[in-house]
């Protein structure tokens, strides 16, 4: 049958469930919760960015008053393990400890203090004595695969759970490869050429909510974990495995998170502050400086990227020949599954018979790269987007034009995605649903392209425009899992239990809209809990863009059974059949007589304490099969100065295919956010380090990001399709429109001016040195 | 030591050391709505109106608030009856995880008390201070045109 497509409440801007405790400053983030006696803790952090830890002497700090517990190395489990929060076994390396005799990055974890303030935590952090030898560092990833390199993580514990190729021997994290036809046969047939290098920086998430935790024993002794987390469920298997403590003696609690964007996707604090707690016995927060935050949680990997492809004059591609080397920093998490990632989400957007892929991801003495939103796609596609745009400049054909020759379709496959999963092979699949012609249609539209490509400034200032299309997924397929459950109460309202975690994004709304569009009541029906692993169902947590599509069928399946429930009762209570019956707003009525009704209130009750009695209630599963990715088409005009070498984005446009969009207003806020994340990304963001590999500016004056002052006008395009596997035909938005702002800017920057900026970020040095080299090669 | 201020209207005796920060005395005295983002001005998570104006309250020694009128978000509008920016804010969007909402609503509140029917640039300009990396701004400042058309009416 196919699916009904006029939807009561899918598809409508209703306000945030959680909105009004928002604005009114009455929801609970981990830290507007106070216990009595609760202890501060603070980290001590390694000043060098590699060395050995001597000697390490305690006493002192532990005998200053109200210092209650103090760890190192020596009062806890060694158990190799991984930060990152990923389904299990994690397709991540086994290189990190609680704390080790090793220090690998400035700001690695060296001791964590429990004191009854802050001020006495600090005070003992000065009085804890260390003794390093320094060992040499190694800051560039191609260095550290060099024979002669320092070895990061020599020591012997350190492993891969899962078959992949792991030799921190040699400082390489992860590795990754696959071809498909003949890439060198394809080189052969193009009639253009192209071989260019590409180079992506640090970011930081920057997250208004630092990492923050507090850990306290509940009545029967058991570890209560209230963490600002995007996995629950993860921290409490890898806190159970590296404290050594039962799963089942272990409650993880997920209250409103102030921002996550892929940094909350890691165990960094939970199991310190909860070795803490079983120690003191006490409560214990642990929250991270702004500096912290900077320096110790997670980055985004930079990569330096070659892209070799082969064109022919008709436009169409021949060859794509994609090797990325990515810098991993001191950790490995995600340190396989971003490079993989960054080939799986970019070389099946485009039609070509003969591909090939290799990824490396090397060890250094730097910050840890981990989950950020787009997740490696974000540094490929601005490769991808840019050359894509060389290709058409290249045998004269307009950027859309070329695009829209090229793009996969509906109804079509990709042999990478069979070739490329995440720590195993992908999966085969062909598209439902490809929008991406009439996102690039509206976009053009909506930005004048046809009028404005055609402009050629002369001046000092010029302006130009460029276009990049894009693709992402929705979920894991065959490792992502997400469950929820739907009970009834006695008046005809209902409690949702995701185990889908909300980080702000909205999905306490969204997952309630697709509840109450099945249950055909108002979200004020609907009271929404997320992420308490003692009483919420299993869910892996938000990241891969999976909750709308993943946990959204998960709450769609049980609120099909609950459905299903109530027309059983309400029949029952009618005299008929389930099947002549209907429900509409908050009624069970019969589909002849309407007049034949009873209220869900009226069913709640019955079925809770008149007859037949059972609690009407349901739970379901999900996986997938299958990733379907949304698509996007992103459109900006800058203006360059060329005398100071500023660029300026005048306007953004950003048409997005996200299926059905279950709440446009949040749909749009995920895009419109993510786009400003790009561009503050693309112009300003970047990780500065002195020779000893300290970064120099972890704090908003000296890594500054986007204000609202800084933002151009920004329009977000939502265009709709219809995913038959989606909640209501959804597919996610969650990230894939952060990819967009580096390539788009580099390409509009060309159209300006005549440059190709192929190493970001774009600051103003840069694009003068990029028009100095233009004007010297002209003159030769 | 002891100060005596009015919080959201309501006059308060605070005991307060020499070196205590407003923003760890508010938190402490259960206005939760006080985020706090980074402790050194930079990011607008913890604004509050002292007088009227919006001010960085990481940056503000308690002691210096003896005497003054002090605004937190809890005392801009509640669930049952909520300020205007509060109500627009929900219904544009403006707010995905809310931490910089509270700072960002009371710079807002401080700029519709000066000037109520402000021009995008100038709202722009008021919420410079206050961080958001979730939305992009665009929601937050139809938002707070929204609340100004409210106000006016």
């Amino acid at each position: 049958m196919p699916q009904k497509r006029t939807f009561n409440i899918v598809g409508i801007s209703v306000p945030k469930v959680d909105g009004v405790s928002l604005a009114t400053g009455s929801a609970q983030f981990t830290d507007d919760f106070e216990l009595r006696s609760m202890l501060h803790a603070r980290m001590l952090r390694s000043p060098h960015a590699h060395a050995r830890i001597r000697k390490i002497d305690t006493s002192e700090a532990a005998r200053l008053p109200g210092v209650h517990g103090i760890l190192t190395y020596k009062n806890v489990p060694r158990v190799a393990h991984t930060t990152a929060g990923q389904g299990h076994p994690e397709p991540s390396p086994y290189d990190t400890f609680l704390f080790d005799r090793k220090v690998r990055y400035v700001g690695d974890a060296v001791a964590a203090v429990a004191a009854d303030t802050l001020q006495i935590a600090n005070q003992a952090l000065q009085l804890i004595q260390v003794d390093y030898e320094i060992l040499d560092p190694v800051f560039d990833p191609h260095q550290a695969l060099q024979k002669d390199a320092p070895i990061i993580h020599d020591e012997p514990d350190a492993y891969a759970p899962l078959p992949v190729i792991y030799e921190p021997q040699r400082n390489l994290a992860a590795h990754v490869d696959m071809e498909i036809g003949d890439v060198e046969a394809g080189f052969h047939q193009a009639d253009v050429l192209l071989d260019n290098q590409y180079s992506t920086h640090y970011g930081a998430h920057a997250a208004l909510e630092t990492h923050i935790v507090i850990t306290y024993l509940d009545e029967q002794n058991r570890l209560v974990i209230r963490t600002s987390t995007q996995v629950p469920f993860h921290v409490r298997r890898i806190v159970a495995r590296v404290l050594q403590q039962p799963v089942s003696r272990i409650r993880v609690v997920k209250p409103r998170i102030g921002g996550a964007f892929g940094g909350k996707q890691e165990i960094i604090l939970e199991a310190i502050s909860g070795a803490l707690t079983l120690l003191t016995r006490r409560p214990v927060k642990l929250q991270l400086t702004r500096e912290e935050e900077f320096m110790c949680t997670r980055t985004r990997h930079p990569q330096h990227i070659r892209l070799k492809s082969g064109v022919k004059k008709d436009g169409s591609l021949t060859a794509l020949d994609l090797s990325i080397l990515m810098n991993a920093g001191a950790y490995g998490p995600h340190a396989l599954t971003v490079v993989c990632n960054s080939g799986s989400k970019t070389l099946p957007l485009y039609r070509c018979p003969n591909v090939r892929f290799e990824g490396n991801t090397a060890y250094t003495n730097l910050p840890i790269g981990g989950a950020y939103r787009g997740y490696g796609a974000t540094q490929a596609f601005f490769a991808m987007g840019v050359q894509m745009d060389e290709m058409a400049h290249a045998i004269g054909m307009d950027p859309p034009t070329f695009h829209k020759r090229n793009h996969i379709r509906a109804g079509e496959g990709s042999p990478v995605f069979q070739a490329l999963g995440e720590g195993k092979k992908g999966v085969e699949m062909k598209l439902n649903t490809c929008g991406l012609d009439a996102c690039i249609d509206q976009g053009a539209r909506a930005i004048s392209w046809h009028t404005k490509r055609r402009r050629r400034d002369k001046g000092v200032r010029r302006r130009g425009v460029g276009m990049v299309c894009l693709m992402q997924g929705s979920a894991i397929p065959e490792i992502d899992m997400a469950a929820a459950t739907i009970t009834m109460n006695d008046d005809g309202s209902f409690i949702l239990l995701a185990g889908a975690t909300d980080l702000g994004t909205g999905s306490d709304t969204v997952l309630a809209q697709i509840a109450a569009e099945i249950l055909s009541v108002t979200t004020d029906q609907i009271v929404v809990h997320s992420s308490d692993t003692d009483f919420t169902p299993f869910d892996v947590g938000a990241y891969a863009s999976s909750t709308t599509y993943l946990s959204g069928n998960a709450v769609k399946h049980a609120a099909e059974q609950v459905r299903q429930q109530i027309l059983r009762v309400a029949s029952e209570m009618l005299n008929t059949e389930p099947s002549m019956l209907m429900l509409r707003k908050g009624t069970v009525m019969h589909q002849k007589t309407t007049t034949r009704r009873v209220s869900l209130a009226d069913v709640a009750h019955y079925s809770l304490y008149q007859k037949n009695q059972f609690h009407i209630s349901a739970t379901a599963s999900q996986h997938t099969h299958i990733s379907p990715p949304p698509f996007a088409a992103h459109f900006a005009e800058v203006e360059v100065d060329t005398e100071t070498g500023e660029i300026r984005v005048l306007e953004y446009v950003a048409a997005v295919d996200c299926g059905t969009a279950i709440n446009p207003a949040l749909a749009e806020g995920q895009t419109e956010g993510a786009i400003v994340n790009g561009i503050s990304f693309a112009l300003i963001e970047e990780f500065h380090f002195d020779a000893r590999g300290r970064m120099l500016n972890p704090n908003f004056n000296y890594y500054s990001i986007f204000s609202a002052r800084d933002v151009p006008p920004i329009k977000a395009i939502l265009v709709p399709t219809h995913e038959p596997t989606g909640p209501f035909g959804a597919k996610s938005i969650a990230e894939i429109s952060i990819n967009g702002p580096l390539p788009a800017i580099s390409n509009a920057v060309y159209h300006a001016v005549g440059i190709r900026l192929r190493h970001a970020p774009f600051t103003p040095q840069h694009v003068l040195d990029a028009l100095r080299n233009q004007g010297r090669q002209k003159k030769l | 030591m002891k100060i005596t201020t009015a919080i959201n209207g309501q006059k308060k005796v605070l005991s307060v050391e020499p070196n205590d920060v407003l923003l760890d005395v508010l938190r402490r005295e259960g206005y939760k709505g006080v985020k706090e983002g980074c402790r050194k001005g930079t990011c607008g998570a913890c604004v509050i109106l002292l007088n009227g104006k919006a001010v960085n309250s990481c940056l503000i020694l308690a002691v210096r608030a003896a005497g003054q009128q002090i605004t937190t978000i809890e005392g801009l509008g509640t669930p049952d009856a909520p300020h205007p920016l509060q109500r627009t804010f929900v219904d544009a969007g403006a707010i995905q995880c809310g931490y910089c909402t509270p700072g960002a609503m009371l710079s807002a509140k401080a700029l519709l008390d000066e000037i109520p029917h402000p021009s995008e640039a100038q709202v722009r300009e008021a919420l410079d201070g206050n961080l958001c990396r979730c939305t992009g701004y665009v929601k937050q400042v139809q938002a707070v045109l929204a609340a100004s058309r409210i106000l006016k009416r």
